[in-house]
């Protein structure tokens, strides 16, 4: 029986299907319910870092022309993997395992270069001084903020290609299906969209003068 | 709606992947205009809500979803999202350095 359809007993004893709730899988709502929960607490978390930019006189503003554009470059390379998942899905829907799975792991590849230019632009700042609590330009609590916000949206991404290969390669075996590929797609767009606040808010904002 | 409602076109997933590579470039150029900060980010932080909705309309497919469902979850969202709003008088306050005028 699939999960989306529960089978109960009708007030007449006869059997009826219950639709599931918003007619959507159990799974897909269970990723629904934990995307607007994750939102709220980056919410939480950008709230946090512009209340203290706003009590903070010496708020550091560090971020020169090569961070911005390291930060449009991430910003790329995660949109485009966004694109490649809505691929990857299409593909899985029109039944072609061969080019979902293909695309799914191009998807995870775009995750990976992503962290690994988001490492780079931290090593880069490790080199001019930023500490999570110290930088030679202004108030400690820059470092605070900038790594929490960035660092758990570095955690996500990472959970996001773990989870995406580990579905991609039981979707491969036939240990899952189509609709836990779209799962996977649905989280991987909202890390997507989680940077489309950290970038202006985190980055932008903070730019050199 | 079920799955079947997802097939959206290529060409419109494509246009709504440019729109929001646009809109990120166009964040770069606010931010770097000669105007005070607080206009840089109501500029921005709409431009963010511009990018955000295509992302969940279109690639997150809400769009195709059962209206109920953007009813239960967003205004929860939004909701607890707008209460958080409250601190940034606090956050003034404290810039001052003193506490709220009778």
């Amino acid at each position: 029986m699939s999960e989306a359809h529960l089978t109960v007993g009708g007030p007449s004893g006869v059997e009826t299907q219950e639709a599931p709730a918003f007619a959507i899988s159990h799974k897909k709502l269970v990723m629904w319910l934990f995307i607007i929960s994750d939102a709220i607490t980056f919410g939480a978390l950008l709230f946090a870092y512009g209340y203290l930019r706003n009590a903070t006189t010496d708020w550091p503003r560090p971020f020169e022309t090569s961070s911005v554009i390291n930060a449009y470059a991430m910003t790329f390379i995660l949109v485009t993997s966004s694109f490649t998942m809505l691929v990857a899905v299409r593909a899985a829907r029109a039944g072609d395992k061969g080019r979902a799975i293909t695309w799914s792991f191009i998807t995870v590849l775009g995750g990976l270069i992503f962290a690994l230019l988001h490492i780079k632009e931290w090593l880069s700042l490790f080199g001019e001084g930023l500490r999570l609590f110290a930088n030679p330009w202004g108030s400690g609590l820059f470092g605070a903020a900038f790594f929490s916000i960035t660092g758990l949206h570095l955690t996500h991404v990472v959970g996001g290609c773990i989870a995406i290969t580990v579905v991609t390669l039981g979707y491969k075996r036939g240990r899952y299906d189509q609709g836990d590929l779209e799962i996977g797609g649905l989280y991987w767009h909202f890390v997507d969209l989680v940077w489309m606040f950290v970038v202006p808010f985190v980055y932008l904002l903070n730019i050199k003068h | 709606m079920n799955s079947s409602g997802h097939q959206s076109s290529l060409t419109m997933y494509l246009l709504v992947y440019v729109a929001i590579l646009v809109i990120s470039a166009l964040q770069i150029l606010i931010a770097y205009q000669n105007i005070d900060a607080y206009r840089i980010f109501i500029r921005m932080l709409l431009l963010a809500i511009v990018q955000a909705g295509l992302a969940v309309t279109f690639f997150m497919h809400m769009r195709s979803e059962k209206r109920t469902l953007a009813l239960f979850l967003l205004p929860a969202a939004v909701f607890v999202l707008a209460m958080m709003n409250m601190f940034w008088y606090d956050s003034f306050r404290l810039l001052d350095m003193r506490p709220f005028a009778h």
